[in-house]
């Protein structure tokens, strides 16, 4: 029962406003010693399990060659690029990446995506490119809730997109859990029951971009 | 038999350069502070395997201390100005895609290609590994070919990548560290505590109840943790397992998979996610924008999920 000073912890960190990497390992460290693990094996049980978790990281590995081609002028390009199609909406723009993002995600290309890998050098200054062209100069609010949905769009993909595809984190840690509770449940059937959720979850914010739009357009004519 | 110990090798020697580019920069603001940061985690990715399990807990808690207390400096490499971008962009035009496309295909290429590739009957590739094996092919095949491009100063990669993790900042860590709080948790049995706690305030005898009390807690664990990996230990060991699968006789296949799926629901509306707060570091927003933007689908597929649960967890599927 103890151990849920370790929730308690994480809820008053939330609400503080404290730094989340001290609020974490506070709430780790309080829950363990609490739980009556003792403090070396507790700092041992901490580590190992960061060591393990280095797979989640890795994504930074394509920051250099970002970095590299945006000082040679890639998001210039990509508005450029952008500008000269004139039918591209906004929503059809993010509907389009979103749909790609699911999909890959299923099969389990997760990498392909990402907030550091395509919205951060594509996908966000495209979508300002095509509001710039289409709906002509904006205020810095239009702009920031442009990006914000061209960020939203890659995780709500990845999200109900990675849990279909067998062999990725999510569904072998669901497995693992079901485990630890003497419950056996095969891969296949667990990714199965993916399924549903992830086209609910693309139907409704297929419809919330069209809608996207049509905020746009209405913003773009009042002024 | 090439493991993932190479893709972390990689990934350590990129962290460690940017660790000793940033020591030298005397221009820096938090020049010492986020060498020591990047430096940890060149440790970390370098030597991870070989430091012990009571090392990697000392690193750790180096990493959180340095980044936690006081934060991050914003580094101001050498880079092109606003014209010299122009410029570029006018020269090269679309082969500035070529790189960022050659990163994905390497990835998708390698993931299947190398699972077929055996010396003497040995896979090539660890197959369990093969796709984060081929994402750091690709990276560095991508490097060469921007460099054989571009001509850019030789230490430009360097010095973009330290300006790139520099505007990420400490938060570079959360999701790793959020996995471990999990595993935590899960040792120290906090699960069987909030099954617990919760048993005397609900109708345990009414079906719908529990699944909308495991459904919403997990999200509201999210919520807090950050991270639904760690939440769905704590609530299947809660809810999941004794009632729902023991008593209701529900599919543990659905009950896991729609439990992290209301997980994902939280984790699309909590400023404690990475999931947040990196992109709007990336993109110069706050992470309360991110999250107002995803708070709608959130709720709505949340709902869909528990009446998904409801409907089909408990039925007889045919497969």
């Amino acid at each position: 029962m103890l151990s849920l000073l370790g929730v308690g912890i994480l809820l008053a960190g939330l609400v503080a406003r404290r730094n989340p990497l001290l609020v974490v390992t506070a709430a780790a460290l309080v829950a363990g010693l609490a739980g009556g693990i003792a403090p070396l094996r507790l700092l041992a049980a901490f580590g190992k399990a960061f060591n393990d978790a280095r797979y989640i990281s890795i994504a930074f590995l394509i920051l250099p060659v970002i970095g590299l081609l945006e000082r040679s002028g890639l998001q210039v390009e990509a508005r450029a690029a952008v500008a000269r199609l004139r039918a591209l909406t906004v929503g059809r723009l993010l509907l389009a990446y979103f749909a790609l993002r699911q999909l890959t995600s299923a099969l389990g290309l997760l990498s392909l995506g990402g907030q550091a890998t395509m919205v951060r050098p594509l996908i966000a200054p495209m979508a300002e490119g095509v509001a710039e062209s289409r709906l002509g100069p904006g205020d810095p609010a239009r702009a920031a809730l442009i990006r914000a949905h061209a960020a939203a769009v890659d995780n709500i993909g990845a999200f109900f997109g990675e849990d279909i595809f067998v062999a990725l984190g999510s569904v072998l840690l669901i497995q693992a859990v079901l485990q630890q509770n003497h419950i056996a449940a095969a891969p296949l059937r667990i990714a199965f029951w993916a399924v549903p959720t992830a086209l609910v979850a693309f139907a409704v914010h297929a419809l919330r971009l069209m809608w996207l739009d049509r905020i746009l357009e209405g913003e773009a004519r009042g002024r | 038999m090439i493991g993932v110990g190479v893709a972390y090798a990689v990934a350590g020697a990129l962290f460690a350069a940017v660790a000793v580019f940033t020591a030298a920069d005397s221009a820096h603001p938090r020049r010492w502070r986020n060498a020591g940061f990047w430096g940890l985690l060149a440790v970390s990715f370098l030597f991870g395997d070989r430091l012990g399990d009571l090392g990697n807990g000392v690193l750790v808690l180096g990493l959180v201390l340095i980044g936690g207390i006081g934060g991050l400096g914003l580094s101001r490499p050498p880079t092109t100005s606003g014209p010299e971008r122009e410029a570029l962009a006018a020269r090269f035009g679309a082969r500035l895609f070529l790189p960022v496309l050659l990163v994905p295909l390497t990835t998708l290429a390698g993931s299947f290609a190398f699972k077929a590739i055996k010396v003497g009957g040995q896979p090539l590739v660890d197959p369990a590994q093969a796709t984060v094996i081929s994402l750091a092919l690709g990276v560095v095949l991508a490097l060469i070919a921007a460099m054989a491009m571009l001509r850019p100063p030789p230490a430009a990669p360097i010095h973009e990548a330290r300006r790139l993790l520099d505007s990420v900042g400490w938060a570079a860590i959360l999701p790793q560290l959020l996995a471990a709080l999990g595993a935590v948790f899960a040792l120290a049995g906090v699960g069987r505590a909030v099954g617990a706690l919760m048993g005397p305030w609900l109708p345990l005898e009414v079906r719908f109840a529990v699944v909308a009390a495991y459904g919403i807690g997990m999200m509201l664990f999210t919520l807090v943790m950050g991270n639904a990996f760690a939440a769905l230990p704590v609530m299947v060991a809660a809810l999941g397992a004794p009632l729902l699968i023991g008593r209701f006789g529900g599919d543990a296949a659905a009950i896991g998979a729609l439990g992290m799926l209301c997980g994902y629901c939280g984790t699309l509306m909590t400023p404690m996610a990475a999931h947040n707060i990196v992109p709007a570091a990336l993109l110069n927003l706050s992470p309360g924008a991110v999250i107002r933007v995803q708070a709608p689908t959130a709720v709505i597929v949340l709902l869909a999920n528990l009446a998904l649960m409801e409907a089909l967890a408990f039925r007889r599927v045919p497969f």
